[in-house]
Parts: C-alpha cells; sequence; structure tokens
C-alpha cells in the first residue's frame, strides 16, 4: 500500500534508468568501502609487514610489499628484553583491574538506577565529571602520593589507579544497560524473599552481559595501552608493555624491525578483539552518545 | 523511562560505597592534593622534607611563562584542526556509505582497529611512516616527484603529521557514532522530504542533519576532550619537538615535571589543563544534556 502510493506521487522516482543508476551506484559503493577499508589499514599492514623484516630488506630504498619474512625480529624481541615479564605484569594489571571496575562499577550503576538515597544525583554527576580528568593532571599527584604509600614501581598500585580510570566509563556503560532491564523481574524476585545482593548477582548481572562484554573490552584496553602513568608508576620489575616499547626507542638509529614486531605484539590483543567483538565494541562506542 | 527503586535505607550505600571510595582516592584526593603542590617549590627525585612553601609564586612564574603559552597555543591548534577534519571526514564516509550495503559490516571493523590500538603503538607506527629515511610517505613523495622531507624534524612540519595522525586514529570514530545516529533516525521525515521532491543533498542539510545534531554534539565535545588528554601520540613521534611545536599542554606538564624536574610549576600547568577541561565540560553538559531532554 505504501509503496503503491509512493510510486504514485512521484513517479519518476522508479523509472528504469534511474533503477540502473541507483544499482551501479550502490554497487559502486560497496567497491568504495572495500577500497576505504584497505587504505584505511595500510599503516597496520605496513606495521606487520616491516616486523617480518630483515634490517637490510627495511634499508631497501622503496617499501617492498613482497619479500622473504624473517622471524628474527620477534625472537630478538622475546628473548632478550625480558619481555615475558612485561607481558605478566601488562595481563595482571589489565585483567585484575578489569575485573574490579566491572564488579565495583556493577554495583555504583546499579544503585543508581534502582535506588533512591540522598546523594544520587551528586554521585551520578560528578562520576560524570570525573571522566573528563586528563591523566596529565593526576600524573604528578599520583606520582607524589604512590611514592609516599609505598604503592609505586608496584602491580597493585597501578591496577588501583587504572580501576579508577575506568570506573567513570563503565558506570556511564552499565547505567544504560541496567535501565533496560524490566523492573518487574526485581519486582517477582523481591516477593520470593530475594535480597539486593542476590538480585544484583542473580537476576541483574545474567541480563547485562552484552553490556559487561563491552565495559570489560574497553577497560582492558586502557589497561593494557595506558602508557604515561605506567611509565612514571613501574620500574624494571614492574614495568608494561607500553612502556617497554619505548625502550627501543633511540635517538641515534632506530632498530625498527624490533620495534614494530614490539608494536605488533602489543597491538595482537586490540586486533584480536576487534575482530572477536565488532558488535559490542560498536555498542560500547556510541552508548550513551546516541542513546542518550 | 519511569524506574521505580526497590531498596532504601543503608543498602544503597553499601551499594555506591566501593566506587566512591576508589574514585575519591584515585582521582579526587591527586587533584586536591595537586593544588596543595601547587604551592610548593620541589625539586623531582629529593625527600618530600626538602620541598619548600612559596606561596603563589609558582603561579606568578607559569602566567609570565611563554613555554606555557606556547603548550596551550599547540594543544588549541592541534585540537582545533583534527577535531575540524574528523568531523567532516566522519560525515562525509558516513552520508556517502549510510545505507545497507555489503562492504560495510567490515569497514566498520577495519575502522575500528586504530581505536583499539595502543596510542603508543599509534605514535610508532607513524614515526615509522614519517621517517625521512625508510618511510613509505617519503617513499610515495618522492615517487610523485616532490622533494623529501624530514618531516617530523622540520619546523612546520612536525605538527601537521601529528594532526594527521590523529585524524586516522579518530575518524572512525565519528564515522561510528554518526552510522549509529544515521540508523536510529525517524523514517518519517526522510521519506515524506523524498516524497515531496526533495534532493539527496537538500534532504541531509535540511532533514538528516538537524535530526544528527545532538549526536554531532556528543561527538565533537567527547573528540574535544580527549584531544586535550592525548600526550602519547606527540610523546613517541617527536617528543615535543622540533624546539616546542609539537609541545601539547599534556606534554608540557609531563615534562615541567620529570624532564625539568619542577613539580610544583607542574602541578600549577595541570590546574590550566583541568581548568580547560571543566569549561569544555560544563559546555558540554550545558548544550547536550537539554537536547537530549527534548528527544
Amino acid at each position: 500500500m505504501k509503496e503503491n502510493s509512493l510510486a504514485m506521487k512521484n513517479p519518476t522516482a522508479r523509472t528504469g534508468s534511474a533503477q540502473t543508476g541507483w544499482g551501479a551506484w550502490k554497487a559502486g559503493k560497496s567497491l568504495l568501502a572495500y577500497l576505504l577499508a584497505f587504505v584505511y589499514l595500510i599503516p597496520v599492514i605496513v606495521l606487520i609487514l616491516t616486523s617480518f623484516k630483515t634490517q637490510i630488506q627495511i634499508m631497501e630504498k622503496g617499501f617492498g610489499w613482497f619479500f622473504m619474512p624473517t622471524l628474527m625480529n620477534y625472537t630478538n624481541v622475546l628473548w632478550e628484553q625480558g619481555f615475558f615479564r612485561y607481558m605478566i605484569n601488562s595481563l595482571v594489571v589489565g585483567l585484575a583491574s578489569t575485573f574490579f571496575t566491572l564488579i565495583i562499577g556493577g554495583f555504583a550503576s546499579y544503585a543508581i538506577v534502582r535506588f533512591n538515597f540522598i546523594g544520587r544525583g551528586t554521585i551520578s554527576f560528578g562520576t560524570l565529571l570525573l571522566r573528563m580528568i586528563p591523566p596529565a593532571v593526576l600524573v604528578v599527584p599520583i606520582y607524589v602520593l604512590w611514592t609516599y604509600f609505598g604503592l609505586a614501581d608496584t602491580r597493585l598500585g597501578l591496577t588501583i589507579i587504572y580501576i579508577g580510570l575506568n570506573l567513570p566509563f563503565t558506570i556511564w556503560v552499565l547505567i544504560s544497560f541496567i535501565s533496560e532491564v524490566p523492573v518487574e523481574l526485581e519486582e517477582a524476585a523481591v516477593v520470593d524473599g530475594c535480597g539486593p545482593w542476590k538480585i544484583f548477582f542473580q537476576v541483574i548481572l545474567p541480563l547485562i552481559k552484552p553490556g559487561l562484554a563491552a565495559a570489560a573490552i574497553f577497560t582492558f584496553r586502557i589497561s593494557w595501552n595506558e602508557f604515561i602513568l605506567a611509565l612514571v608508576l613501574t620500574n624494571r620489575m614492574t614495568r608494561t608493555l607500553p612502556v617497554a616499547t619505548t625502550i627501543y626507542l633511540t635517538d641515534t638509529g632506530i632498530e625498527w624491525g624490533n620495534i614494530t614486531a614490539m608494536g605488533t605484539l602489543v597491538a595482537l590483543p586490540a586486533i584480536i578483539f576487534t575482530f572477536l567483538a565488532a558488535k559490542q565494541l560498536i555498542a560500547g562506542l556510541t552508548a550513551g552518545a546516541v542513546k542518550g | 523511562m519511569a524506574q521505580q527503586r526497590l531498596f532504601r535505607g543503608v543498602t544503597p550505600y553499601l551499594f555506591v560505597a566501593p566506587a566512591v571510595f576508589v574514585l575519591a582516592f584515585t582521582c579526587l584526593y591527586p587533584v586536591i592534593k595537586g593544588f596543595e603542590l601547587s604551592f610548593f617549590d620541589w625539586s623531582l627525585g629529593t625527600p618530600i622534607e626538602s620541598r619548600k612553601y612559596i606561596g603563589w609564586e609558582n603561579f606568578l612564574w607559569a602566567v609570565t611563562d611563554p613555554t606555557l603559552y606556547n603548550s596551550i597555543k599547540v594543544t588549541l591548534i592541534f585540537t582545533a584542526c583534527s577535531v575540524a577534519a574528523e568531523l567532516f571526514l566522519g560525515l562525509l564516509i558516513a552520508f556517502l556509505l549510510e545505507k545497507g550495503l555489503k562492504g560495510l559490516a567490515l569497514l566498520r571493523t577495519a575502522f575500528i582497529i586504530p581505536i583499539m590500538i595502543a596510542p603508543v603503538v599509534v605514535g610508532l607506527l607513524w614515526r615509522y611512516l614519517f621517517d625521512a629515511n625508510f618511510g613509505l610517505i617519503n617513499y610515495v613523495v618522492s615517487l610523485l616527484g616532490l622533494q623529501p622531507k624530514v618531516w617530523l624534524g622540520t619546523p612546520g612540519w612536525a605538527l601537521p603529521a601529528v594532526i594527521i595522525t590523529d585524524i586516522w586514529q579518530w575518524t572512525p570514530f565519528m564515522f561510528i557514532l554518526f552510522l549509529a545516529g544515521l540508523q536510529s533516525l525517524p523514517k518519517d521525515p526522510v521519506e515524506a522530504a523524498h516524497v515531496d521532491g526533495a534532493t539527496t543533498w537538500q534532504v541531509i542539510r535540511h532533514v538528516k542533519l538537524p535530526l544528527l545534531a545532538p549526536v554531532i554534539w556528543v561527538a565533537v565535545i567527547l573528540r574535544i576532550i580527549d584531544a586535550f588528554r592525548s600526550l602519547e601520540v606527540m610523546y613517541i613521534m617527536t617528543f615535543g619537538g622540533p624546539g616546542r611545536e609539537t609541545e601539547v599542554l599534556s606534554l608540557h606538564i609531563y615534562k615541567t615535571a620529570f624532564t625539568a624536574q619542577r613539580l610544583g610549576l607542574a602541578a600549577v600547568n595541570a590546574i590550566f589543563l583541568l581548568a580547560f577541561i571543566f569549561l569544555l565540560s560544563m559546555a558540554f553538559l550545558i548544550l547536550v544534556r537539554p537536547a537530549f531532554a527534548k528527544k
């Protein structure tokens, strides 16, 4: 019916020639999208290709797209510079901060959405403001305080600050997911005699799994990627991967093979997450901004 | 949406207590401590007892410090250029590729990768691309018959290089937000405009853009705030150089504290950054919240 009335009001809209033109544009658009995707990823492809080149291949004039790959850079990076220690530091700090951010943030979001209490407005507003604080503002006082408390140069100290950095965003995302849970489910649980904690763990958490997944990926990404606080708050033993990467950046003669291998290894989780969970990532990126 | 609240009394406070405690300890307390620090003369690496109370002297130094003004100028140029370009390109790609096409899922996936990758890796990757001897960019430039350059070491070229890097990394963020916004637009106004014989451009200009405005505001302000926060890419690509041409305010704070080793002065510079961010956040809340309330 609707199609019909549309065609009647605008008879020129669906003529033959217009249709083939539209079809061609559509096909062209798909091509454009593929082309754009490829061009966009050229820098990443260059990074990965370079990591499999020898120093001589890198120094060749022009950029070689086809070459005999070598694993030499990776063996250099993996075995010579304490790589595994740094990787374990990054993993421990990343996983621990993600876990605690989700639990603590989940509690807070649930209270903000479902509970009525004095200070509720202040807390949700304050969380929004804290999200804006730049790490550079925190870096000096945190360095001073963490040194004073004995938290500097420890993985615990880094984990604590990462929980704080990630909480505002996590609370923001989880609030939008929890408010979509029908409150009747919780009321039914109350009738069945469930307390608030039991409801949170057994009713709410299972229902907001997509939100938790999005928040977890973003939290882990921030902790895994964070540089400036890790640079200031870690030493040789507790250093994380991004900080370790900069060791290869010297003013005199950068070994691009090694550093691109290191960069590829640091970027690997991000690339894997992107292909596994593109949908959750988009949900996380657009949460709050588009839905309101 | 109607929210019923189930529990009262002390329970809500138990739920929010851990978050409030962590945020107070990791964000609020350090910010207050930063204000306190700004009144002291204290060199990095010396014990806390050796710090000296000097009143407003750090502030007086800062307001006459050309390097602070330079870093503010660099931050503003960097932010304005990158965010404007990202906004334009993001809108352009979103409108071009808006409706159901095959490559869209792949393109979106490809677009998320730069956002997900560590800024440190983005920095070293583009430092390699811009490298004077081995970089892909100089190779392309020489293929075009132009003069290769030491991009990151030549005055006037380093900041554009850093801006291009930021545009590469963050245009996808705009695009993804706009695409999601376009897909959630009400169908009726757009169809009505088409029926009335409006051209595609007219529909975009007079129907879609106004409807998309709230999303555009959010995206722009979030990106501005993020641009004020970024320093890793400059740290890796140029460390603020040549001279101080790419020394954004965030990097200036870091260098004041950990290169010049003046903790008190760095704390004052941090207050300037905080003031900028505070004003932007206020703009965010005032401009954006009413737009949502109307929806």
